[in-house]
């Protein structure tokens, strides 16, 4: 249970309606809530909000079943407290499934704590009494406000298996509510890592390997220390480096293998041009990778034979021997780069007292573990509030730049604030790996007989539920088999990790089987479908039917039954993050080039919490989705990236993002998250719809390279 | 070290900072000014975007030294009370998902309805396709466009 009592201060503002709600002072009434005497309410937003809109969908959740008005309640980020909070992550698309009960019963227990107060003030049942919008009402019809018991109801017996309203009753979640943050975003107050700042704090600028494979040798700061504003230059690494041997290893990047020179100064501008002064000397420590090199690495795992099995039905072995005919492709993408539009930037002040960590980071609670494991210190001394983040992408599940900060921090004993410039955070990221994926059919009688999955990638193979997704369970023979080659390019997660790429190989490779079949390729999934929709296996989570509703739900409003004149359509449906899509892009030819104008999407995510907020996700992810697989590339050479910022790495832009059109399939199923999902679809999408506009299949991310090469039309 | 005076938002203001100082880092660091952020330092993304004598300019690639005379506005000085017509635009079709460049976008949209009251989808894609946002809120900021381009025209 979440509830947990914090002492309330009594406070009597005096304002008068209307007023500046946040300017108001408020009753604790438990770690989640305060309300003022005048009713209005705080909520404090639990999970770090990297732009997935978790800071105001989870409030809403609290707000319903507390039962106000949603204008009346004031959104706090809430900061690092494990004693209180539990999942303070931003990560998996999990927030809303996870936090969907737990904060609803949060309000509901409060909610009926304010009823019991102003049952016992009246000298009523507690079941004579209703609650709605703030007031209270008991069966003589008089009404008493919230913030008229809060004091009282605040030190009740915590009430416990208080019921949850049904969803047709629901006043807040399901409508439009706007981003709470939006009135500071679009007037430029402080909200986010790089915006903070206290008395007296320097800032840090830390010169990493120039490459993957490179360690410091020795560095020459002689004129980098006279340089305006620099008030040190020091070296930091070795704490990190045991760090990697203790605990929170796994939430550091190789990248700590090395010392780093570290300037400090008054400024961030002065430290960055003064760590361009430094002269310093680094040494090969391990293979410096290009890559070519790890090209051939992969496919040499494809071609081998040394794989784990993830999971394993039937006999594909057999299947193929006895086929009438084997489809047989491979698919490739590259190392991808987060590039969060903030920079990695932590603030650190590490004093004997305690230690303060303010900034952008998905794993707060991991990180104080790092931090606490480096620094030799209690987990208790530390003090991390999450500021708002300019995009997370998964880059901010790892703790390297809180952990920089920190040592820094550490050494120089004042307050310090990390930030690294875009060329570092390209050149010292924790990529998304590049893998490959090998897919092999095998056709009898007209029917798909078998199918077999590799994988080759970088550092880490696909997590384990990844293998019971579509098409697991609909085919008799099937197998997943995973290698990985142990590269020094740190890696990590990288929004919807896996099949953000896996979904374009699988979903391609299966509409290029539903031409060999001659099938059309949407029966055909749904004809596969059928299989999984009374399936005991409980390895298998996703729905055939929610699948199809999907599937029925994009082709009706894609048009897809009813093609245009030179629009060229590609559908896919797929299942991730425990969310079902279905998308058809639509792509024509303009200049003799394939351009995607529209994406249709169907979405089963469950109830919709907050309509506004998740049309917004999956626009984003669509789009994000293609400019990823059109344009995203991080190719290296001799260890070093060999793009650094935006002239040499492109991003999709405003004037390449087609139309998204959104649909939701309507239910009341418990929601699941939207920050992923609707990503890995779109790349399968205008894939298939360009070769329809082409006759050229795609194999390889990303497809500006393929589509440069050929004279595509004609 | 030099002091320099510049105007920004009506104001005036100075500060001590060395003459290649650039005008997003005096905002930030100096002036306490953070609405103007950081994306790239290399006029390629766009966050930093301010106006200069009204037109959107890159605030990382101008050096302080250069301001002298010049008339700066930051999207601090939009309006007191986010009242300007794309700020409210941009509130209504609710455009941000992170907010990080949103700034920058504001700016850039703003100095283009400014010279341009009626303008073509496509004239507003060409004029917002130098500013990145990474969440790929594109479609809603060209809606905000069109939205503020209604309210001011």
């Amino acid at each position: 249970m979440l509830i947990g009592f914090n002492l309330f201060t009594a406070c009597k503002p005096k304002a008068e309606m209307p007023i500046d709600i946040s300017k108001l002072s408020y009753n604790d009434f438990n770690a989640f809530i305060k309300i003022s005497d005048e009713g209005m309410v705080t909520i404090f937003a639990p999970n770090p909000e990297i732009g997935q809109g978790v800071k105001t969908s989870m409030p809403m959740l609290i707000a319903e079943e507390l039962d106000v008005p949603w204008k009346h309640v004031n959104v706090v980020q809430g900061k690092l407290d494990t004693n209180n909070y539990t999942r303070q992550i931003a990560g998996g698309s999990q927030s809303i499934r996870f936090g969907w009960e737990p904060l609803r019963q949060t309000g509901a227990t409060a909610r009926q704590m304010l009823v019991n107060a102003a049952a016992a003030k009246w000298g009523v049942d507690p079941s004579e009494c209703t609650a709605s919008q703030g007031v209270i009402t008991n069966a003589a019809g008089e009404t008493m406000g919230y913030g008229a018991v809060v004091k009282e109801a605040a030190v009740l017996e915590v009430p416990e298996n208080i019921g949850l309203k049904d969803p047709k009753d629901f006043k807040i979640i399901g409508t439009d509510a706007q981003n709470v943050d939006i009135d500071k975003i679009i007037s430029g107050k402080p909200l986010f890592g790089l915006d903070y700042k206290e008395e007296g704090m320097l800032y840090a600028s830390v010169l990493r390997p120039p490459a993957f494979g490179k360690v410091l040798e020795s560095f020459d700061a002689t004129e980098a220390k006279a340089m305006p504003g620099v008030v040190d230059v020091i070296t930091i690494g070795e704490k990190a480096r045991d760090l990697l041997n203790g605990e929170g290893a796994n939430w550091t990047v190789r990248l700590s293998d090395t010392d780093k020179v570290v300037v400090i100064a008054n400024s961030t501008w002065e430290a960055m041009k003064a760590k361009k002064a430094i002269k310093a000397v680094w040494k090969d420590s391990s293979t410096l990778e290009s890559t070519d090199f790890q090209d051939k690495q992969l496919l040499g795992l494809l071609d081998g034979k040394e794989f784990n099995t993830l999971r394993k039905d039937g006999d594909v072995s057999k299947a193929f021997a006895s086929a009438d005919q084997i489809l047989e492709r491979t698919y490739e993408s590259p190392f991808l780069p987060h590039n969060c539009m903030e920079p990695m930037n932590f603030y650190a002040n590490v004093t004997d007292q305690k230690i303060h960590l303010v900034g952008p980071i998905q794993t707060p609670e991991h990180s104080a573990a790092a931090v606490a494991s480096m620094l030799g210190r209690d987990v208790e001394d530390i003090e991390l509030e999450m500021t708002r983040m300019g995009g997370g992408f998964g880059r901010r599940l790892y703790s390297d730049f809180v952990t920089e900060a920190a040592e820094i921090s550490d050494a120089i004993r004042k307050p310090v604030k990390m930030v690294s410039s875009r060329e570092d955070d390209m050149t010292t990221g924790v990529y998304r790996p590049a893998i490959k994926y090998r897919i092999k059919a095998s056709i009898k009688n007209g029917e798909i007989s078998g199918y077999h999955l590799k994988e080759a990638a970088i550092n880490s193979n696909m997590y384990g539920l990844i293998p019971n997704f579509f098409p697991a369970g609909t085919l008799e023979n099937y197998q997943v088999d995973v290698a990985k080659y142990d590269s020094n390019i740190s890696t990590g997660a990288w929004r919807a990790p896996y099949t953000n790429f896996l979904s374009f190989a699988e979903q391609s490779f299966f509409d290029e089987l539903a031409e060999v079949l001659d099938k059309d390729p949407v029966q055909m999934r749904l004809d596969l479908l059928q299989k999984v929709k009374d399936t005991d296996d409980e390895r298998i989570e996703y729905s055939g039917q929610r699948m199809e509703d999907v599937i029925n739900l994009v082709v009706e409003k894609s048009g897809l039954r009813t093609p245009k004149d030179g629009v060229y359509q590609g559908f896919c449906a797929y299942y991730c993050h425990n969310t079902h899509i279905a998308e058809v892009a639509d792509v024509v030819i303009e200049n003799n080039q394939p351009v995607v104008k529209k994406v249709t999407v169907a979405v089963d995510c469950g109830v919709v919490v907050n309509p506004l907020g998740a049309l917004n996700q999956i626009e984003g992810g669509v789009i994000d989705g293609i400019g990823h697989s059109m344009y995203g590339n991080l190719t290296f050479k001799e260890g070093m990236p060999e793009s650094n910022n935006y002239n040499t790495y492109r991003l999709i832009r405003m004037n390449e993002a087609p139309v998204v059109e959104t649909h939701f399939v309507k239910n009341t199923l418990s929601p699941t998250g939207l920050g992923e999902p609707t990503l890995p679809p779109a790349g399968a999408a205008i894939a298939i719809a360009i070769n329809k506009a082409t006759g050229n299949r795609l194999y390889q991310q990303p497809f500006i390279q393929q589509l440069n090469k050929k004279e595509l039309v004609g | 070290m030099p002091t320099y005076n510049l105007m920004i938002n009506g104001n005036a203001q100075s500060v001590d900072v060395a003459a290649d100082t650039p005008l997003l880092w005096v905002l930030r660091d100096h002036l306490e000014m953070v609405g103007t952020k950081y994306g790239c330092g290399i006029g390629q993304c766009g966050s930093c975007t301010v106006h200069v004598d009204g037109n959107a300019t890159r605030s990382c690639l101008l050096q302080v030294s250069q301001l002298d005379g010049k008339s700066i506005k930051t999207i601090e000085g939009l309006s007191d009370d986010g009242s300007h017509p794309v700020q409210v635009a941009w509130k209504e079709v609710d455009v941000p998902q992170c907010g990080y460049c949103q700034a920058g976008q504001i700016m850039t949209a703003t100095a283009f309805l400014e010279n341009n009251s009626n303008p073509s989808t496509d004239d507003i894609k060409n004029a917002m396709q130098g500013n990145i946002c990474r969440c790929a809120s594109y479609k809603r900021i060209e809606a905000a466009v069109v939205n503020a381009a209604e309210k001011m025209g």
